[in-house]
């Protein structure tokens, strides 16, 4: 319960929260003192002084840095308040551009509001000097200009980029007149370590930053962003049938209205791109020929019911809605008879699912994104955060700002490095002997939470007895990390009160034995308490947009709907009551395996959803050959991807923004994603697709009207999803489990007891990773993520000013590396593994440790996935696509 | 109130000269001497000290503040008095080689004054006019010591208040000494030093600062110069005390990096002193610990400011915080709470410690205690720097101290605390010089610097002077004074250039006060200063630009004319023939005439006219063809 203040504000009695500015109290209660600088989400400035006000008795002061306080007499308006609010006006307009109706400001710049408020009359203005600066226009960003002779040094973009980004890009330069916003050395922003998340454009109170592909929308429509797994909340602007504009949406809990570049400035390019599938295509003599829907599906309906469920198999969307996914399953389960349904959640977090499984008994991020801003500690390990979940990277630097101390571990330096009390520098590979290490020094210094360990765990002497083979020397020596540095980051993570907050994304679970590197994070958790409280946890964060829906409504081969399991036979017959007819029992192949079987020809006939299969898994000469080998393949598809070009039959389908569903983020929370243009050509929504085809090979269960039926079949057998309906998700958000309507959701995971009942601690060994590098392949490949592009790039590639900001792959080597083999920067280079090789162009940096090579896997040109091991984690069947080894040549 | 004149001992022999068996050579080679020659002054001591064999030594020493008297050197004989010498070029060095260290002529001629003793023909030092009015605490040692040498401080009674306080005294008690005293912080805000040192004290937490503002950015100011260069452990010792007082551990010394000498000294300074044990763990075997470091600016005068002179050790830009905000004794430096005082604050407390609170206070008015350096600058005969008592009136200090206006011409105004402060016409001379008094007529004591002007300054072109400054320095953050300054920089040049309006003034006044009133910091709250002080005093002069287009002082170009008297030119042609643009005509036996068109008024052919002759005059006003005067 805030304290309160009362005071006056020109005679009016006003109740403020103790703390709060006059200026914010004033502002709050519908009171107008004019102001340029000010922003709610940033620190007071003081710098226009046009909020100057009278305290009775005290003298002048700036209300948005003045505190209120009990019983003060504020007076807003005085001859000795106008005198200097009139000529500060009076000097901002006097060097400012007047033709307001030609600025793309007009209406909502503050300035005019200013000049409405105080009055402008032109033979006061005409007295002062009008300025006669011409600063040239920086239009070097593709996404926004900025027009430093309409800026009026109100800080404001400087303070977001550094309060909320953490960036600090720009900054004020020179003194007196020449004073101005400047990029490091006065260079183009283009140059600068801006990272274009347009945070700023949308802030500035005047025309000086312009959003350039931006148009006013008629109407704005709510969604949440298509990319990443942060499940920003979006404001869709649409001017007849097209989308002009993407704003946040501050009322979103996770996001609170911020955006990265890509879902700010790369949603509407791609979208409307010319390049996006408008028709069925069918494969004819070799070429893809477009056809009409009943041709295709006909043609699909009538392929299908040839295989035997052995033969076939189902990849459904991460990226498609929740709605989708269980209609994908349940097309696999019930009309095709078959459990070998997967997506790319087997490439990036089928561990998290299979590991916290059998430590929690759930396999989902256990807090939300919100309590990182409140951690005492935070460890982030193998995520670079502020590149792959941008806005999660925005809330561990805002934890660090409030006194929160951060440790990071991560072969390369990531941008979240220097916010870092301690940087453990791992080699690839090395996690579970990092966190045993840390483990083994909590439990001898006695830092362990026993009472925590004793009241809801199991299993702990058995893990703890194999702790010995963890010495902080065989740990240093097979990680690379100083001992001590080991050991302080086990103190600072086990004695941080009151909670410690673990991230981990796919450095730990990339591996050959991701699942044990997640049970590692369990163990640690566990061991000092930090689980089912707030600021604290185990949180995978989720790549894909809705990868966690696409798991929860069991878009995976061993698990219906709500990670109920296939093989057990209560759950069985409750779906087979639900759904009308018999099903599979035996657990279906994983997403590598089933591309394994293509090979093998044991797996005929694909269907294929969302997904590129061709740059995402690894080995993508292997998964070339395995898709040329089926008989029947059809991909679905927004754009016709590296894979989908490999198909029999291509089904044009309809992108997020148009048509209804919900989206799962990585923090459990179901949203709500709406329908704001009609689907572009002939595309279709994804699930009428695969119901129509249920329907042609005879299904039942498969007519629904609107994703809102679906929806509430969902919810009639998915507990987790229980209270979902659409009416409250029209509110916004919540967070599973959720069972019944009345529930709230859940925001913390296992706060009495874990999901499985105790809490199970694991013990582990240490074992290497399937390929090490030799004297043929010196070299370890790790791979990763960029900003400005999104995993497979078939979305943001289609974005003019993202492919501008980074158009090509390149591969990431040290300087030392890079000297020893004569390759400088900009070489053009060829990298090798056993599995293929790639022709790219050399960045040397010195990010990367020696010895290690870094690609990123957005470019279907320098597709590192040509280079990676598939050798598969025994659990989780994931891929070990971050160590893999190479040699690098110069060409 | 008139200040009571106080007699007090100075003497320029210290205790640990007087034994020396050698000779002493004093020679000034701080900034000032040095500009003036003193180095190579210097050189030719030591080669002649070598070459002959003489065994003396020599001293290098800070300034006395007698800028005018520039190279000094000072000749300490065993069994003699001190004799001190002026304007000691390296051909007078040699000279007193001769005939004063190796034999008894003492050169009167060239002696400013004797100290320790009389000698015949030449004046006690400190019965000089320029001397004898002052009261030199802060002073004390500057000119006298090498502040290079540890044990002439020491052995002048140095680091003795910093014993007395670690071994005799509770912080406390250091505290209400200081605040008994009076004294009020020298670096123009004069805020009481005890009770900004209280409120750090009280302030929770035990990380705690103490920095030294050393930036003195004022042009033309070298008070806070001088003392760095000449007695650079004063203002250790003094901020050490303060250390001691608030419970802080570490200080800085914030200097600006145009002051290469005085850095040098510093590092030298702190060298020594840890190494004699008054900084450092442990000091004087005590368990006050305390480390001093030395800051240097980066060239940018709002970085005095105090709140911008902490974000400029934090590798921040320095940009002022708006009030309100926390003070910096609560949230100082790195949010910590911090003393900040000026270096001549810092210098006074020694004596205040030593000497008590009652002595310090003898001296001065009743609400400014002690004393004030201020620097005479502009056109003063006396030249250089003074220390005076507070409340010693502007008229005392200009005439009897700094001997009235140089060559013989009219006193016009005095600008006191720089591009900050004031003009003061004549008419206010009378006004005791004190950190109350002149905030009543619109100047500032500030940081010291006065400027005095004669009938040859145009009032209009000094505001505008001062204008050019601060818009420059100006950070930049608020409109007011990053846009307000510049325009009336550009009305000002407007008006000196002859295009002035009659709104002008006016428009001025209006900018003026709504800059003072709205600005951040002190950078754009005093900017006006110059502006609105030049108004209320010679408004007839700013009229006489704007409706006559004349400069009565006969500075700015565009409102002056050159003519040629007919009745007083002997047709010479040396203007003629030297005239940059060949704006004048004439001949052999012709009157030569300026062509008032062709003529762009350099002053070249007034300079040149032989001054028998004074055939040239230089008047008001433009001519136009066929005017005369």
């Amino acid at each position: 319960m805030m304290e309160k203040v009362s005071f006056t504000i020109d005679g009016l009695e006003v109740i403020a929260n103790k703390g709060d500015t006059i200026l914010k109290a004033a502002l709050e209660h519908g009171i107008y003192i004019p102001h340029l600088c000010y922003h709610p989400d940033l620190e007071p400035f003081g710098g226009c002084r046009l909020c100057m006000v009278e305290i009775q008795g005290k003298g002048l002061t700036i209300s948005c840095k003045a505190s209120v306080e009990a019983g003060i007499a504020v007076i807003t308006e005085s001859p000795e308040i106008n005198k200097v609010r009139r000529i500060a006006a009076e000097l901002l307009i006097a060097n400012h551009e007047r033709n307001c109706l030609e600025c793309f400001k007009n209406p909502e710049c503050e300035l005019q509001k200013i000049a409405g408020y105080v009055g402008i009359k032109e033979e006061r203005l005409s007295r002062l000097k009008r300025t006669n600066k011409k600063l040239p226009i920086d239009d070097s960003n593709p996404f926004f200009s900025r027009d430093l002779n309409k800026c009026i040094l109100c800080g404001i973009c400087i303070r977001t980029c550094d309060e909320i980004q953490g960036v600090g890009a720009i900054d004020f330069a020179f003194r007196g007149p020449d004073t101005r916003v400047s990029a490091m050395k006065d260079k183009p922003i283009i140059e600068s370590e801006c990272v274009s998340c347009g945070e700023c454009v949308v802030r500035c109170p005047v025309g000086a930053l312009i959003p350039k592909t931006t148009q006013r929308p008629a109407r704005e429509v709510k969604s949440v962003c298509c990319y990443c797994g942060c499940g920003c909340g979006i404001k869709l602007g649409v001017r007849g049938d097209v989308i002009v504009s993407v704003q946040g949406d501050v009322g979103n809990p996770a996001s609170k209205g911020r955006l990265c570049v890509k879902g700010r400035f790369g949603i509407a390019e791609f979208v409307h791109h010319p390049e996006r599938l408008t028709s069925p295509l069918i494969r004819k003599n070799g070429k893809l020929k477009e056809s009409a829907w009943d041709q295709a599906l006909d043609l699909v309906a009538d392929k299908l019911k040839h295989y035997s469920p052995q033969e076939v198999a189902v990849i459904a969307s991460a990226k498609c809605t929740n709605e989708e996914n269980y209609v994908m399953q349940k097309f696999g389960r019930v009309v095709l008879g078959t459990n070998n349904i997967d997506h790319c959640a087997r490439l990036c977090h089928a561990p998290s699912v299979a590991g916290l499984v059998q430590s929690f008994g759930s396999g989902a991020m256990t807090n939300s994104i919100n309590e990182a801003e409140d951690a005492a500690c935070i460890l982030a390990i193998g995520t670079n955060t502020s590149v792959s979940h941008p806005i999660i990277g925005l809330r561990i630097k805002r934890a660090v700002e409030n006194g929160g101390r951060l440790i990071v571990a991560n072969p390369m330096k990531i941008d979240i490095c220097r916010f870092a009390d301690i940087w453990l520098r791992l080699r690839p590979g090395t996690d579970v002997a990092l966190l045993m290490g840390m483990m083994k020094v909590i439990v001898d210094e006695n830092l362990l939470d026993s009472s925590f360990i004793e009241q809801r765990c199991q299993d702990f002497d058995v893990f703890k007895d194999s702790l010995s083979n963890f010495d902080l020397d065989f740990v240093e020596q097979i990680t690379g990390v100083p001992s001590k540095d080991i050991a302080e980051a086990a103190r600072i993570y086990a004695t941080s009160k009151p909670a410690t907050i673990l991230f981990y994304t796919m450095g730990i679970t990339q591996h050959s034995h991701g699942t044990d590197n997640v049970l590692a994070t369990a163990n640690l958790a566990m061991l000092t308490g930090n689980v089912g409280k707030p600021s604290s946890g185990v949180n995978p964060l989720r790549g894909q947009n809705n990868v966690q829906g696409a798991c929860d409504m069991g878009s995976l081969p061993n698990v219906y709907p709500g990670y109920q399991a296939v093989s057990d036979p209560t759950i069985r017959e409750k779906f087979e009551s639900a759904w009308g007819c018999g099903l599979p029992s035996s657990p279906g192949l994983t997403l590598v395996e089933i591309l394994e079987a293509a090979y093998q020809h044991k797996i005929k006939a694909l269907y294929l959803i969302g997904e590129n299969p061709v740059l995402s898994d690894p080995d993508s000469q292997h998964v070339r050959e395995a898709l040329s080998r089926l008989d029947f393949f059809v991909a679905q598809d927004i754009f016709l991807s590296e894979t989908a070009k490999l198909a029999h039959v291509v089904l044009p389908a309809a992108s997020f923004a148009e048509k209804d569903g919900t989206f799962t983020n990585t923090e459990r929370r179901v949203q709500r994603v709406r329908k704001a243009i009609e689907p572009i050509g002939d595309s279709k929504p994804d699930w009428w697709i695969v119901c129509q085809i249920a329907e042609r090979l005879g299904a039942k269960g498969f007519n629904y009207s609107h994703p809102f039926d679906i929806m509430e079949e969902i919810r009639s057998l998915t507990p987790s999803y229980g209270g979902m309906s659409y009416q409250r998700l029209e509110k916004g958000g919540i967070q599973w489990p959720c069972p019944t309507d009345d529930h709230p959701g859940t925001p913390i995971l296992h706060t009495k007891i874990f999901s499985r009942g105790k809490g199970r601690f694991i013990p582990l060994e240490y074992i290497p990773s399937g390929e090490m590098p030799d004297e043929n392949y010196p070299l370890i490949l790790t791979t990763g993520r960029s900003l400005y592009h999104f995993h497979t790039g078939t979305m943001t590639r289609k974005v003019t000013g993202l492919n501008t900001i980074e158009p090509e792959g390149t591969v990431e080597i040290c300087h030392d590396d890079a000297s020893k083999l004569g390759i400088a920067q900009g070489d053009k280079v060829k990298v090798s593994s056993r599995r293929g090789e790639v022709i790219t162009k050399a960045e040397v940096t010195e990010a990367l440790p020696p010895g290690v090579v870094f690609m990123t896997f957005h470019f279907a040109e320098s597709a590192a996935n040509i280079l990676t091991n598939p050798k598969l984690d025994p659990v989780s069947k994931i891929p070990e696509l971050k160590v893999s080894a190479v040699k690098v040549e110069k060409l | 109130m008139r200040p009571k004149k106080i007699k007090q001992e100075i003497s320029g022999e210290r205790e640990l000269f007087q034994h020396s068996k050698n000779p002493l050579i004093f020679v000034g080679t701080a900034t000032c001497g040095r500009s003036a020659g003193a180095l190579d002054t210097l050189e030719v001591f030591r080669q002649e000290l070598e070459n002959r064999n003489i065994n003396a030594e020599i001293i290098e020493t800070g300034c006395f503040g007698l800028c005018y008297a520039e190279p000094i050197v000072g000749i300490a004989k065993p069994g003699h008095p001190n004799v001190w010498y002026r304007n000691i070029s390296p051909e007078r060095a040699r000279e007193l080689i001769d005939c004063y260290l190796t034999k008894d002529d003492t050169l009167a001629d060239y002696a400013l004054g004797c100290t320790g003793g009389t000698v015949d023909g030449i004046p006690l030092l400190f019965d000089l006019p320029m001397l004898k009015p002052q009261v030199r605490r802060v002073l004390w040692n500057c000119g006298f010591i090498s502040p290079t040498n540890i044990d002439h401080y020491i052995g002048s009674g140095g680091y003795e208040a910093l014993r007395k306080v670690v071994s005799e005294m509770e912080p406390d008690g250091v505290i209400d000494e200081v605040s008994r005293s009076g004294l009020r912080g020298r670096g123009g805000a004069g805020f009481p030093a005890g009770r900004k040192w209280e409120g750090c004290r009280r302030a929770p937490g035990n990380e705690k600062y103490v920095i030294c503002n050393a930036d003195e950015g004022d042009p033309g100011a070298f008070q806070d110069r001088s003392v760095l260069e000449g007695d650079p452990h004063s203002v250790l010792e003094g901020m050490i005390i303060a250390g001691y007082a608030v419970g802080a551990r570490k200080g800085y010394i914030y200097v600006r990096a145009e002051y290469p000498l005085a850095v040098n000294y510093l590092e030298i300074a702190i060298n020594q002193a840890r190494e004699k044990g008054f900084i450092g763990e442990n000091i004087l075997g005590t368990k006050f610990s305390f480390d001093l470091e030395i800051f240097q600016g980066a060239g940018a005068f709002v970085c005095g400011e105090s709140t911008a002179l902490t974000l400029s050790i934090e590798g921040n830009r320095g940009m002022p915080k708006s009030l309100p905000r926390p003070r910096t004794t609560e949230e100082g430096l790195w949010g910590k709470p911090t003393v900040l005082n000026n270096v001549k604050t810092f210098a006074n407390i020694r004596w205040i410690i030593n000497k008590g609170a009652d002595w310090f206070a003898e001296v001065g008015t009743e609400k400014s205690k002690g004393t004030a350096i201020f620097s005479l600058t502009g056109k003063i005969a006396n030249c250089g720097l003074i220390e005076v008592p507070m409340g010693i009136t502007l008229r005392e200090i200009i005439f009897d101290i700094g001997g009235g206006i140089s060559g013989g011409k009219a006193f016009k105004a005095v600008q006191t605390g720089g591009p900050s402060g004031g003009c003061l016409p004549a008419s206010l001379l009378d006004i005791p010089v004190d950190f109350d008094s002149l905030a009543t007529v619109g100047a500032i004591m500030g940081s010291g610097g006065m400027v005095v002007m004669d009938d040859g300054t145009c009032m209009v072109d000094v505001a505008r002077y001062f204008l050019d400054f601060t818009e420059k320095e100006s950070c930049g953050q608020c409109s007011l004074c990053r846009l307000g300054s510049s325009q009336m920089l550009e009305i000002l040049r407007a008006i000196t250039a002859g295009k002035g309006k009659p709104e002008d003034i006016d428009l001025l006044s209006e900018l003026g006060e709504a800059i003072k009133i709205g600005s951040i910091c002190g950078l754009g709250q005093t900017a006006p200063n110059p502006v609105l002080t030049t108004i209320r005093y010679f408004r007839d002069e700013y009229e006489a630009h704007i409706h006559k287009r004349e400069c009565p002082a006969r500075v700015c170009r565009e409102l002056i004319s050159y003519h040629i008297l007919p009745d007083k030119c002997k047709a010479c042609m040396i203007c003629l023939r030297n005239c940059p643009v060949g704006a004048i005509k004439g001949g052999k036996e012709e009157v030569h005439v300026i062509d008032q068109d062709k003529c762009s008024r350099c002053g070249v052919c007034m300079s040149l006219c032989p001054e028998r002759f004074s055939a040239v005059e230089c008047i008001p006003g433009r001519l136009s063809e066929g005017d005369s005067k």
